[in-house]
């Protein structure tokens, strides 16, 4: 394309080709400015039935399957919770020393940021099965600082959490008795749309990757808008 | 005449050698801070912070002078074997566990005390490795 249109130039070197070359470059430039989240995760074309009878083909997107998970209130909360929402996964443990401090005092600056609205949550799985029960987690909440509904801590079983968790987040978590705390996981901050595809993942214990994050959900929110 | 110039020949040496005494024993401080900030990045930060803020009440924060100061021939024994018995600072009550780094060598232990107790608004001078053996034949 712009071989061409230089080509042009250097034929007819006039003020006409070049003003074509620049609208053309400004169209591209155009064309990026107008920003979209990628969508991660497994796809599969579908062949859907409009309403008129016509079939189209549709791209079915990877998206997070229902859950059932008891929250830091002891109460359980699924997937209806997080409905025409956009949030934040992750998954780490009380006990974790290493990343997972860096990675909720990350967090928790996005969370500030978000405070007033509502259409902004914060989902936190804790991967440690046998300690971090509702009682634990709600004491790490209050002691974090952000003890509410917009942010849940939640607890499950090893098999749903993990599955939940490499499957679904694409987030590597481990039990392992070598590991410092006894886990081995991954610090992604993983965001999701309302539509419940993923849309991102940050390390959550890098700033300037967290800075990234909240610059995604601008994007995201402006996206979601339209 | 020559007598005076002698002296003051002398007095100068004398106040040199003091003073370079002194910049010996500053840059060996230097030192103990600069290797003291890595450590602390690498084994501390994450809890407490870049700037000793703490976070939340999960970790306590190393900006308060006053506990550093009364607390600190317990510091040692802190770092070294963790803690369990939870701190009040500044009023405020901090119940975490804090673990421990029985990794670190008594060096690493003495840089990263001179690093924290003059960083962060304090400023409590030198503190050497064999003050950190000492200190540690004295933990509970």
């Amino acid at each position: 394309m712009f071989v061409s249109n230089s080509i042009i130039m250097i034929k007819f070197k006039n003020i006409s080709s070049i003003t074509a070359l620049a609208f053309l470059v400004i169209s591209f430039t155009a064309c990026t400015n107008e920003k979209k989240l990628p969508i991660y995760g497994q796809r599969e074309a579908k062949i859907v039935k409009g309403a008129d009878g016509t079939e189209r083909v549709d791209t079915v997107y990877q998206t997070i399957p229902a859950f059932r998970f008891l929250n830091q209130d002891s109460t359980y909360i699924t997937q209806y919770m997080f409905k025409g929402k956009i949030y934040v996964a992750d998954f780490f443990f009380t006990s974790c020393t290493t990343i997972c401090p860096t990675m909720h005092r990350n967090l928790k600056t996005v969370y500030e940021q978000y405070k007033g609205n509502p259409d902004i949550l914060f989902l936190s799985h804790t991967i440690d099965f046998k300690y971090d029960k509702p009682s634990v987690l709600k004491k790490y909440a209050q002691k974090l600082g952000v003890d509410g509904p917009k942010w849940q801590f939640v607890y499950g079983s090893k098999d749903e959490v993990y599955n939940l968790a490499e499957k679904s987040y694409l987030t590597v978590v481990k039990e392992d008795s070598t590991a410092t705390d006894g886990y081995i996981h991954q610090g992604w901050l993983v965001l999701i749309d309302k539509e419940k595809r993923m849309r991102g993942a940050y390390d959550g214990t890098k700033t300037e990757e967290v800075e990234k994050l909240k610059k995604d959900i601008v994007t995201l929110l402006a996206e979601e808008k339209k | 005449m020559r007598k005076t110039l002698l002296f003051v020949v002398f007095f100068i040496t004398v106040c040199c050698m003091i003073y370079s005494c002194q910049n010996a024993g500053e840059i060996e401080q230097a030192k103990y801070m600069t290797g003291g900030k890595d450590l602390y990045t690498a084994n501390c930060q994450n809890c407490h912070g870049a700037n000793g803020e703490g976070l939340g009440e999960l970790a306590p924060p190393l900006t308060d002078t006053t506990f550093l100061k009364e607390n600190k021939v317990k510091l040692a024994c802190i770092i070294k074997n963790g803690s369990s018995e939870g701190v009040v600072i500044n009023g405020k009550s901090y119940q975490g566990k804090m673990p421990a780094f029985s990794k670190l060598h008594d060096i690493d232990v003495a840089q990263l005390v001179v690093y924290i107790t003059n960083s962060f608004s304090n400023k409590q001078g030198m503190y050497t490795y064999e003050q950190v053996a000492k200190d540690l034949e004295n933990c509970k």
